[in-house]
């Protein structure tokens, strides 16, 4: 038998045979000791990388909303069409009912599509209606697919439009609120692991490495009532004058909100286009010389500097004053008068008079106290300051135009804040659009004074007043008229801008409106014919929707009182 | 060496307890994980229901619809001063 041989060399055999057994144990060893020890990470990586994924959170920008809640800017989810070129094309017949839905050129698509054929993702077309979304769902291509994103609305459209701004393509705001809030309306998109099998399916969500952090909802002071109020009004009254442009801003006197704030022209934003025209807040954006609306912190400034009382004479005999070469008139002789009348009648002259008794600095120093020449920081993109320029430069007859409002510039939105401090006693407030800002009141002058002028603005609106048409009725109503001339490359053009400033009630002021209608072409330019009655509509409609009390209710008593006429004799309240 | 084979035994029955432990919690959280998610599309799909229905709201309670309605279609007016009536306090 051959085992039983002695011979050599089966055990040789025997042991080489062993020796390579351990060789390849060692080997085998040594191998999953490389794999198990040293390389886990990379390995255990590549490998999670076949199947786990990180997927983003999506975030939705959060809403606009007024100050009793009513959206004026939403987010909704629509769906958006993208195609995978190369998987699409290996089916092109798929291209042309596709093209139907989407009422466009199949033909166009195919050479997008083959320009583009490198590519794994393409937009075709993004932010569809939702049955057209429907219909391309129902097509079930091969390498088309629908994304959901969001899309904004404003439901107010073109009434808060310049205030809210809007948003591009991608959510980013753009304009407005929209763009001075974006980080706080629009959130961080978080981030996820999951684990997807070959189909793509999510079968597992393994850790989330980032919560979402959703948009912020963003409520506003304004009121959409009110808005939409001054809205109409204003493009009645743009309209009516045919004005080039016009705007409204409304304040709430105790707080600093602004209530209403709207602009003549206005846009759609919901299809805004870039013709930049209407884009602008004029509200805030544009300066304008104010005219006579200044009139009343002039003699403001008069009054503190304490030369004069409001019954102190001035005589404005013959209606002109020369000043420095040049001549300033009023448009009627007004002869004597005392400080009062100055505003009544608005008078040039006693306004000149009354500055150029005083030092420079007093009515610069009154002026800047207002907040003229100073943004409001009403927190709003693109905010103007205005012009006010130092006292030091000022020649003697720039310090008298400027007593009734030329040679310095403001927005709307500052003469509004301005006038809300005279109003309230010379408290000012910094304006504000957002809820719950802290708009804590600075005492900037005597408030005796600041009463002082709110009474001789109520004389505007009374019986030899030249803003009558700003009156409310069953309110005391207090304001002031400008109507200014526009500066032009020739010196001052006969285009004109009129404005009102105003409060009521009178008694106790509660709310401040300012209108200014740039360039009314039909004939009418005066402040008092122009603005005053477009302020007397705005604060009739603010009064009542706001349910502030009358303080004027004697026509009221008188008209209960009179016999009723036989047709209200059934509908009548006595 | 009883004892001994008493400890391997329940060290054994705990081990195999432990894995089927885990066996049902994985399936447990998978379970959980779909459900989540079909929560969190229902979520998703109730926000989107939401910011229509507000969008619809806002369009139907526009001011300026309703005035036209009142005005046209209901015939209502802005009452005239004689029909105010004032409360003093």
């Amino acid at each position: 038998m051959t085992t039983e041989t002695k011979s050599g060399a089966p055990i040789t055999r025997l042991y080489a045979f062993l020796l390579a057994f351990l060789l390849c144990s060692v080997a085998l060893i040594a191998r999953a000791v490389n794999l198990q020890v040293m390389e886990t990470e990379f390995l255990q990586g590549q490998g999670e990388a076949r199947f786990m994924r990180e997927v983003e959170i999506p975030t939705r920008r959060g809403n606009i909303l007024d100050r009793s809640g009513e959206p004026l800017a939403v987010s909704t989810p629509v769906d958006s069409v993208w195609v995978h070129p190369g998987e699409l094309l290996q089916s092109p017949e798929g291209i042309a009912p596709l093209a139907e839905v989407l009422n466009a050129d199949a033909d166009d698509i195919e050479r997008r599509l083959t320009q583009r054929s490198g590519r794994e993702f393409v937009w075709l077309r993004r932010r569809l209606h939702p049955d057209t979304a429907a219909r391309i769902e129902a097509l079930n291509l091969h390498g088309v697919y629908l994304q959901k994103e969001y899309r904004r609305f404003y439901p107010a459209g073109e009434v808060a439009a310049h205030t809210i701004g809007f948003t591009n393509i991608d959510d980013v705001g753009q304009e407005g609120l929209e763009l001075a809030y974006n980080d706080w309306l629009q959130g961080k998109p978080g981030l996820k692991r999951v684990i997807r099998d070959r189909k793509g399916r999510t079968i597992e969500h393994s850790e989330i490495l980032r919560e979402a952090e959703h948009g912020h909802d963003l409520s506003l002071t304004i009121d959409r009532r009110l808005q939409y109020l001054a809205y109409r009004e204003l493009k009645r009254t743009v309209l009516k004058h045919g004005a080039r442009s016009g705007t409204a801003v409304l304040l709430d006197i105790a707080s600093g909100e602004v209530l209403a704030m709207v602009n003549q022209p206005s846009f759609n934003p919901n299809q805004p286009s870039m013709d930049s025209d209407g884009l602008r807040n004029r509200v805030v954006t544009d300066v304008f010389e104010p005219g006579s609306v200044m009139k009343p912190f002039s003699v403001a400034a008069a009054l503190e500097a304490g030369l004069v009382q409001p019954d102190s004479p001035i005589d404005t005999t013959p209606g002109t004053i020369n000043v420095s070469g040049h001549t300033i008139s009023d448009h009627h002789n007004y002869g004597p008068i005392d400080v009062t009348r100055v505003i009544t009648k608005s008078s040039n002259v006693g306004a000149t008079k009354l500055a150029l008794s005083l030092e420079p600095e007093q009515l610069w120093d009154v002026y800047k106290r207002f907040g003229f020449g100073e943004v409001t920081g009403v927190g709003f993109p693109g905010e103007s300051a205005g012009v006010l320029r130092n006292h030091r430069r000022w020649r003697r007859v720039e310090q008298a135009t400027l007593s009734y409002g030329y040679g310095l510039s403001v927005t709307t939105l500052q003469l509004a804040s301005a006038t809300a401090a005279l109003a309230d006693e010379g408290r000012l407030r910094r304006p504000s659009l957002i809820q719950g800002a802290q708009n804590p009141a600075v005492s900037i002058m005597d408030p005796e004074i600041a009463r002082q002028v709110a009474l001789m603005m109520e004389t505007v609106t009374g019986p030899e007043g030249t803003g009558k048409s700003a009156r409310v009725t069953n309110y005391r109503v207090s304001g002031k008229t400008g109507t200014s001339r526009k500066a032009s490359a020739a010196g001052y053009a006969s285009r004109y801008i009129a404005t009102f400033a105003g409060f009521a009630p009178s008694s106790n002021p509660r709310l401040v409106c300012v209108v200014a209608i740039n360039d009314p072409s039909n004939g009418e330019y005066y402040g008092g014919l122009v603005a005053a009655p477009l302020f007397s509509t705005i604060m009739t409609g603010a009064l009542r929707l706001l349910n502030i009390p009358p303080d004027n209710y004697a026509g009221l008593i008188a008209a209960a009182e009179e016999p009723l006429k036989p047709e209200d004799a059934d509908g009548g309240v006595r | 060496m009883n004892v001994r084979i008493l400890i391997v035994a329940v060290l054994l029955i705990a081990v195999i307890g432990s894995a089927l432990g885990v066996v049902y919690t994985r399936h447990q959280s998978r379970g959980f994980a779909v459900q989540l998610g079909e929560l969190e599309n229902q979520r998703d799909a109730a926000i989107a229901e939401w910011s229509r229905l507000q969008l619809e709201q806002a369009w139907l309670a526009d001011a300026g619809s309703v005035e036209s309605k009142a005005r046209e279609h209901l015939g209502m007016k802005t009452p005239e001063e004689l029909h105010i009536l004032v409360v003093e306090p």
